[in-house]
């Protein structure tokens, strides 16, 4: 743990160095998500709800997706990159070295801009917590917490799903940003607003569902309790990951670059 | 204007050789396409009488919006001319007997049409074959279709020489990054990317009309959905029309300054 945060101090001080362009690229970053979250705003002044979802109600959903996506790709962001990785045979180097392959990844490549958006999320729950959206108890507090880090886990097990697939083609597959780009954008609604099939293809195949539509439910008093702790169930698809994972890395050969 | 031409016809050439990319792109710009409709049919199933247009024109709007996003997308930037004015290269194309300008005019629409070209088609059919009011309705009269096809061609000039203005503010900026971001944001919010404009609160939608970047994919898109109706047409393509000229003689005047102060070094 300790060599993880050098690592990630070292990457945080590089980007630093850059001063006005790692101030840029926050701003780059956090215009894109205040514009979505701005267009919720729009449609809720035109609508006032939708699904029975109030704007507080909404900017409390978009935050935990925000959060979460926004941590993964932090810190995940060595995963992301890796058909960089791979192409330039840095891998050989990983597996030389006597430490987990997949630590040793994700202490590649940082991106700390990306708390930029971390920072919007804070503000979004800043304000969507007190506005009576919710009847807090210590219980939904905890859900809360559980639902931005386990979707933080989800992005990552989709990051890693992506490097997986690249062992095999060796470049940066673009249909599976539907499942990266795809849940930051359309997560500003419950899932449970596009219909009933998105919402079964979000519970059962990449679950996201199950850290954002359900536990909302809960929440916002439309559930029972244990949707609460939902969560902590979608967490199981990590292993299909770490199979596919070990999969991959068998199936490595080096590229010879 | 032959030299313009051809070296159009090049650039046109070497973006339709990404097919791979393009098909990549289409997938996800389908199911992009699908999401954004079914966000819009919650809201329209439960108020229907707030929308602003009707679902069929939103769902025209949406999918047309998909199939031409590489036409108008403000950040396909041209990443050459960008490095070109930065490194300095940009002192090679001074020597040809060519005006540096029109070239990157050229050089824009031509990567735009090309990456446009490829994704267009099976959009367009597979979205024009959903049932009523999800899919892309193509009933539209002659007389429509042609304005249609001209607020096309002044929509690309005038996203093309935003993007001049662009680059030649580059001769005076150490970092481009700055007004490329804000301008993407910009585009995004003020041009009908992410919520159509007449989605948008009566004052903000006003203001946001003035600007060149609702004169973007704004204009044809709601033409062809018959949500502008053919007799506002002219003033809105005027608009669009008072830009283009706007935009590019802005630029090619900073370009031009840009160039007659630049000192360029032997080496």
């Amino acid at each position: 743990m300790r060599l993880y945060f050098k690592f990630f101090s070292i990457h945080f001080r590089s980007a630093m160095t850059y001063r006005s362009s790692f101030f840029l690229s926050c701003l780059g970053h956090l215009l894109i998500t205040t514009n979505v979250f701005l267009s919720v705003a729009f449609l809720m002044d035109r609508f006032e709800s939708v699904g029975g979802y109030t704007l507080p109600q909404l900017s409390l959903c978009y935050a935990v997706i925000l959060a979460g996506t926004s941590l993964a790709e932090c810190f995940a962001r060595g995963i992301d990159a890796f058909g960089r990785i791979l192409s330039q045979a840095q891998f050989d180097r990983i597996m030389l070295r006597p430490r987990p392959l997949l630590f040793q990844v994700l202490c590649q490549d940082m991106k700390p801009t990306m708390l930029a958006r971390l920072l919007q999320a804070v503000i979004m729950l800043a304000w969507a917590i007190p506005s009576g959206a919710v009847h807090w108890t210590p219980f939904k507090a905890l859900t809360l917490t559980l639902m931005i880090l386990c979707g933080a886990g989800i992005f990552f097990g989709v990051f890693l799903i992506n490097a997986c697939v690249t062992f095999f083609t060796l470049e940066h597959v673009e249909a599976l940003n539907i499942f990266m780009d795809g849940p930051r954008e359309y997560g500003k609604y419950p899932f449970g607003i596009y219909g009933r099939p998105v919402l079964l293809i979000l519970t059962f195949l990449v679950p996201l569902a199950l850290v954002q539509h359900w536990p909302l439910q809960y929440l916002f008093d439309r559930g029972p309790a244990w949707y609460g702790l939902l969560p902590i169930i979608s967490l199981l698809f990590l292993i299909p990951c770490a199979l596919l994972w070990r999969l991959g890395v068998r199936h490595y050969r080096s590229t010879g670059s | 204007m032959r030299k313009y031409w051809s070296f159009f016809k090049m650039r046109l050439m070497a973006g339709l050789q990404y097919r791979a990319a393009a098909m990549a792109g289409m997938s996800t710009q389908f199911v992009w396409g699908a999401m954004e409709i079914l966000l819009y049919r919650a809201f329209w199933l439960e108020h229907p009488e707030r929308f602003p247009m009707g679902m069929e024109a939103l769902s025209s709007y949406i999918w047309l919006q998909q199939a031409f996003l590489s036409l108008f997308a403000m950040w396909n930037w041209e990443n050459d001319i960008l490095e070109s004015v930065k490194t300095g290269a940009v002192s090679y194309e001074l020597l040809r007997p060519t005006d540096i300008y029109s070239m990157w005019m050229a050089r824009s629409i031509a990567n735009r049409l090309a990456r446009a070209a490829l994704r267009m088609v099976p959009v367009i059919l597979l979205s024009s074959l959903l049932p009523a009011p999800w899919g892309l309705r193509l009933r539209i009269s002659p007389a429509a279709f042609g304005v249609f096809l001209l607020s096309m061609v002044l929509m690309v000039l005038v996203v093309c020489a935003y993007s001049l203005f662009v680059y030649s503010l580059t001769f005076y900026l150490t970092d481009p990054n700055g007004i490329m971001v804000l301008s993407v944001a910009a585009a995004d919010l003020l041009g009908g990317a992410i919520v159509p404009l007449p989605f948008l609160p009566e004052g903000f939608r006003k203001f946001a009309e003035l600007t060149p970047f609702a004169s973007m994919q704004n204009v044809p898109l709601r033409i062809f959905s018959g949500d502008i109706p053919l007799p506002e047409a002219p003033a809105v393509m005027g608009l669009q029309a008072f830009w283009i000229v706007v935009l590019l003689s802005a630029g090619y005047l900073l370009t031009r300054n840009g160039l007659r102060r630049a000192v360029i070094l032997g080496g």
